[in-house]
């Protein structure tokens, strides 16, 4: 067992881990932090998708180990008080989700895509840049919409319609 | 997953000494391949050393045409750098087209080349762009560093550090996607410098990535799509498995050979 210390949305926090521990078992497992969820075995679908210094990374394939010394986020840090973060009131809105089980890796994929490109997102993109992240149900449009809306692309929302 | 242990050198020195003391250790990059493949329990290294925190292995230089980049350097790092845009088109689009971008962020140039998985990308523009990949012992060039399936002349305690390579006038690459796994089933990388064209083709190969002479030959008089119309490629020395029959490769390699040089640049 060797110990990590990290922050995680805000808070620093340190556990024990073995060698072998990965992120996403030491956030839902050590720290209670259910939002990341684990859909695959093979790193492809992103239900697990978290923020490590400013970059959406896929916990599942990460050590906790490697980790330690970082500043991590994740979906329950998004939010502002009270307040959904604007790429989740987006989801909402445009009923970007159904089970909600990639909802997480979604969200924290796409802030992801926004802070790269700005307002300058087109739909293709978007689509290309999400492709990290599986959905079983809503069959992406309205993901992408919501994606396009949260960045604040007025035109190219109406186009994707 | 099998019980590790994880170590953080900052040199290649000392990299290479903690993995010369371990059991069965090995180097962790990215981590996109090798963890995957210990989750499935494929591997099992008593040790992870992580090069992550290298700096010497760190950083892209361009000087003129000259280009160098470190072994630790991410997929990230590449798409995102104007300079490798400016001088090398193909290598830029290929750093774009790979994985995803939670992949690309973590997975390294190193990592990609010292695993040499037969559906990988770089492989196709090392062999393409005669580069040399740089290591903790020596100097290789890129057509004698990868020898075959998974494999390379590198021994277990030995680093990717860098790789170099002369850019060239103009480069492209495109790739043939299996729908699933977003892995090339067939990728061809071309350069052209002067008259001189290299074709680098992974993904198709039953020995993994290789050049391809006889479309370098007819790109080098005729550097258009149709030069490589008229040419076939053997089935025989191409892979077959549940994704694809060899002959459909062999006909895959053409096709993206042909695109390659239609959106050089
Ligand atoms: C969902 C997904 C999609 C992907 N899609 C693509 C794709 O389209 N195209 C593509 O090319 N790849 C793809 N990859 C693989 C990805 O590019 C990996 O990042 C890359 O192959 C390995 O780099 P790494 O830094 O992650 O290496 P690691 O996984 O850390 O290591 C891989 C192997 O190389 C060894 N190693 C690592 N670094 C060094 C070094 N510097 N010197 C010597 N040995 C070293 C390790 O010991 C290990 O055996 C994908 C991966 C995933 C998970
Ligand atoms: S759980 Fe991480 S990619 Fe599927
Ligand atoms: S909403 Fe169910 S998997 Fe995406």
């Amino acid at each position: 067992m060797t110990k990590v210390a990290m922050k995680v949305n805000g808070r620093q926090v340190s556990g024990e881990v073995e060698g072998r521990t990965l992120l996403v078992h030491f956030l839902r497992e050590n720290l209670g932090l259910t939002g990341t969820h684990v859909g695959c075995d093979t790193t492809q679908c992103g239900a697990c998708t978290i923020h490590m210094n400013g970059q959406a990374v896929k916990a599942c394939t990460i050590l906790a180990a490697q980790a330690e010394g970082t500043d991590i986020v994740t979906i329950e840090g998004i939010a502002t008080g009270g307040e959904l973060h604007p790429m989740q009131a987006a989801f909402k809105q445009h009923h970007g989700l159904q089970c909600g089980f990639c909802t997480p890796g979604m969200i924290m994929a796409s802030i992801d895509i926004v802070n790269r490109h700005g307002s300058d997102l087109d739909e293709q993109t978007v689509r290309h840049e999400l492709e990290g992240n599986i959905c079983r149900c809503t069959g992406y449009h309205n993901i992408v919409k919501a994606v396009l809306a949260a960045a604040g692309a007025q035109e190219q929302r109406q186009a994707a319609e | 997953m099998y019980e590790t242990n994880y170590h953080r050198p900052s040199s290649v020195e000392e990299a290479v000494s903690l993995v010369g003391s371990t059991e069965s250790g090995k180097f962790l990059s990215g981590g996109m391949s090798l963890l995957p493949a210990m989750k499935q329990r494929l591997a099992a290294p008593s040790d992870l050393v992580d090069l992550r925190h290298v700096e010497e292995m760190k950083g892209i230089t361009v000087n003129g045409r000259e280009v160098r980049i470190g072994g630790a350097v991410t997929h990230f790092e590449i798409k995102n750098s104007d300079e490798i845009k400016s001088v090398c088109y193909g290598l830029h689009h290929m750093a774009s087209v790979l994985g995803d971008p939670q992949v690309r962020y973590m997975g390294t140039i190193g990592g990609s080349v010292a695993n040499n998985d037969p559906a990988a990308d770089y492989p196709a523009a090392m062999i393409a762009l005669d580069a040399t990949i740089h290591t903790s012992k020596r100097a290789v060039k890129a057509s004698e560093f990868f020898v075959g399936l998974l494999e390379t002349v590198l021994d277990d305690d030995e680093i990717v550090t860098a790789v170099s390579f002369t850019a060239p006038e103009i480069s492209g690459y495109e790739k043939f996607r299996n729908p699933a796994s977003r892995y090339a089933m067939c990728g061809v990388f071309v350069a052209k410098t002067g008259s001189t064209v290299r074709v680098g083709v992974t993904g198709a190969g039953a020995d993994g990535v290789f050049h391809w002479d006889e479309a370098a030959q007819a790109l080098s008089a005729n550097f258009a799509p149709d030069a490589v119309a008229n040419l076939s490629v053997d089935p025989g020395g191409m892979l077959s498995d549940l994704h694809g029959s060899s002959e459909y490769r062999a006909n895959l390699v053409k096709v993206m050979a042909k695109r390659a040089v239609a959106s050089a640049k």
